[in-house]
C-alpha cells in the first residue's frame, strides 16, 4: 500500500469519523459523500461525525486463514459491532479469548497496530475492538 | 425487447488444470460451444467475457482482447469486452449480453467466463478472492470473504436457531450431485460430520463449507429468434428472464445481515419478466460459495421459509429427484467456482438439464431453471430464468 492511500483515511482510521445526512440524519460508517436515500439533497452537505466509541457484538467468528497479511495474528477474532450511535463496524477484536465472546457483549474502540509492510513499509494503525466490561 | 435463445453451450471440467493456461480454458469452452451451437466463428457478432481476478493471478488484464483473440475471432475485427463483478462476473456477463441481443443490436453473441486461480499460491488465493469485498474497510482489518460469510453464519444460527448441521446439508446435497457430473472439481461424497470436523476456516465454516479455489471456464452463444429459425435447434430454449440487482458493498452497511436485498431484487424481476413465479421453477443453481450463502439465497428467493432451509433439505427437499433441485451441477462447492466461469457454468447446467442431456443427475420433466450469481456477501446479484420454448 503506498503511504497516500493509507494516509489519506487517517482521520476516520484513527477516531473513527463516519458521515451524517443533514437531511435524513442516517448515520454512515465508512463515510461517504452522498446519502443513498436522500441522493441530490445530501451532495456537499454531508457532515463528519464522531462515532461513539461503544457498542455490542453483533456476530463474531475466528479466522484461521492464511492471508498474507495477517496470517502471524492467526486465529484472529472478528467481528461486527453494533455501535450505540446505531451505525455497524467490523473489525478485530483483541484482549479476549473466543470462548469467551458471545453476541451482545460490550465492546469498545481501541487504537490500535492493524499490519506493518516489510521493514523498509510503513505501519498502519487503527481500530480494534476490546472487550468493555 | 427481443427474446433471446441459448444455442450453444461449452465448458471445461472445472479443477486443477496445472497444464492449461487461462486462454487455453477459455479457447476450449469457446470452440466446444460454437460447435455446439452448430454455426460457423464468423457468424459471433460480439464477446461478453466474465473474468474476475486474471489482473492478480497472472497479472493479464484486457481479457476481452485475449478472448477475441487466441478463439480466432479477432481477425473478425468483432467488439470483444471483459465484465468484472468478482463472483458473479459471469452471470453478469450473461446480462450483457443478454441485453445485446433482445435490444436488437446483435443477434448473435458469446459469453465466456474464465478464471486461472492454481496459478497463485493458496495464500494468495485467500486474498485475491477477497478481492471482491470492501479493501478499505474489511480486508484491510482482516475481514476476509470467508470471515464476513463467517459472521453471517454465525448470525444466522443466533437468530433462527439453526443447528450446526442443518448448515451443513447444503455442501452434502452440492457433493451428492457433484459425484455425477463428469465436469465437477470434486466427485467424492461427504456427509455432515465431513464439514462440521474439516479444517477449520472461519468459526463456524470449515473448509468444507466453502467453495474450492478452481480453474475452469464456461461458454454460451446467446441468438435472437431469426437466428433460431434457421438453426433449429433441437431444444429450444430461452432466457425468459434476465436481471440484476445490487446492494451495500461491505456487509457492516446492512441493517440486517441475513437479508440478501439484491438476491430477492433480482430473482423477483427475472421471475416477474417470465411471467412466472418461483413455485414453477424445477431446478435452482444457487450460489453456494460457503454454505451459509447458498442457504441464505434459498430463503431470499421464497423457497424456503427463513432459518428453514438446512432442515427442509435434511427432510429431502433440493435432491434432483425431489419438487425442486437444488444444484444439480454439484454447486459452487462440489462443481467448482472458477469465479468469472461460475455463473456462466450454472447456466450451462441448467441447458443440459433442459435438454435431458445430464443422464444421471438428470431432473425429471426439467422445463423450468433459475440460476443465480452472487458477489461477495451479496453485493451484487445476478438472475437467470431458463425455459423450455
Amino acid at each position: 500500500m503506498t503511504i497516500p492511500r493509507y494516509w489519506r483515511e487517517f482521520q476516520h482510521r484513527y477516531r473513527l469519523i463516519g458521515t451524517k445526512c443533514p437531511k435524513c440524519g442516517r448515520i454512515y460508517f465508512p463515510p461517504r459523500e452522498v446519502c443513498p436515500y436522500c441522493h441530490r439533497e445530501s451532495i456537499g452537505k454531508m457532515q463528519k461525525v464522531e462515532i461513539k466509541n461503544t457498542g455490542k457484538v453483533y456476530s463474531y467468528t475466528v479466522i484461521h486463514q492464511d492471508v498474507p497479511d495477517f496470517k502471524f495474528l492467526k486465529p484472529y477474532l472478528f467481528i461486527i459491532a453494533e455501535m450505540d450511535s446505531g451505525v455497524k463496524v467490523s473489525g478485530q477484536l483483541v484482549d479476549v479469548s473466543p470462548e469467551d465472546v458471545r453476541i451482545g457483549m460490550p465492546v469498545r474502540i481501541s487504537f490500535r497496530r492493524i499490519r506493518e509492510e516489510d521493514r523498509a513499509g510503513i505501519i498502519e494503525y487503527g481500530y480494534k475492538f476490546i472487550p468493555d466490561e | 425487447m427481443r427474446d433471446v435463445y441459448i444455442i450453444g453451450i461449452g465448458q471445461t471440467k472445472y479443477g486443477e488444470h496445472w497444464e492449461k493456461s487461462l486462454r487455453a480454458l477459455v479457447v476450449e469452452a469457446g470452440l466446444k460451444a460454437i460447435e455446439d451451437a452448430n454455426i460457423y466463428s464468423k457468424e459471433i457478432q460480439a464477446i461478453f467475457g466474465g473474468n474476475m481476478s486474471a489482473g492478480s493471478t497472472i497479472y493479464q488484464d484486457n481479457i476481452g482482447s485475449l478472448i477475441s483473440d487466441f478463439s480466432g475471432l479477432s481477425v473478425n475485427r468483432i467488439p470483444a469486452m471483459r465484465i468484472e463483478n468478482g463472483s458473479a462476473s459471469g452471470g453478469a456477463a450473461v446480462h450483457a449480453g443478454f441485453v445485446s441481443v433482445a435490444s436488437g443490436f446483435y443477434d448473435t453473441v458469446l459469453v465466456g467466463g474464465v478464471e486461472k486461480l492454481t496459478d497463485v499460491s493458496m495464500e494468495d488465493q485467500a486474498e485475491i478472492v477477497s478481492g471482491e469485498v470492501d479493501q478499505e474497510w474489511e480486508l484491510f482489518n482482516g475481514g476476509t470473504l470467508a470471515g464476513l460469510q463467517a459472521l453471517m453464519a454465525r448470525r444466522y444460527m443466533h437468530e433462527y436457531g439453526a443447528k450446526r448441521e442443518e448448515i451443513a446439508m447444503l455442501p452434502v446435497l452440492s457433493h451428492e450431485h457433484g459425484s455425477e457430473n463428469p465436469y465437477a472439481h470434486f466427485r467424492n461424497r461427504i456427509k455432515v460430520e465431513d464439514v462440521i470436523n474439516a479444517t477449520m476456516v472461519a468459526d463456524p465454516l470449515t473448509m468444507l463449507d466453502m467453495a474450492p479455489a478452481s480453474d475452469g471456464a464456461a461458454v454460451l452463444i446467446l441468438a435472437s429468434e431469426e437466428k433460431v429459425r434457421q438453426i433449429k435447434p433441437e431444444v429450444k430454449i430461452k432466457i425468459s428472464g434476465s436481471a440484476m440487482s445490487s446492494d451495500f458493498m461491505s456487509l457492516q452497511s446492512r441493517e440486517n445481515l441475513l437479508e440478501l436485498k439484491a438476491v430477492r431484487d433480482s430473482t423477483e424481476k427475472a421471475l416477474k419478466m417470465s411471467k412466472s413465479d418461483i413455485k414453477r421453477v424445477k431446478i435452482v443453481e444457487t450460489h453456494d460459495s460457503s454454505s451459509i450463502m447458498g442457504l441464505l439465497i434459498l430463503e431470499e428467493i421464497g423457497l424456503f421459509p427463513k432459518g428453514k432451509a438446512g432442515k427442509y433439505l435434511e427432510e429431502g427437499y433440493g435432491h434432483k429427484d425431489s419438487r425442486v433441485a437444488i444444484n444439480t451441477s454439484g454447486g459452487l462447492k462440489a462443481k467448482g467456482h472458477p469465479m468469472g466461469a461460475t455463473g456462466i457454468g450454472q447456466i450451462v447446467e441448467s441447458v443440459i438439464q433442459l435438454r435431458g442431456k445430464a443422464e444421471k443427475r438428470q431432473v425429471h420433466n426439467a422445463d423450468m431453471a433459475l440460476a443465480i450469481n452472487v458477489a461477495g456477501t451479496g453485493s451484487a446479484s445476478i438472475s437467470h430464468v431458463l425455459e423450455v420454448v
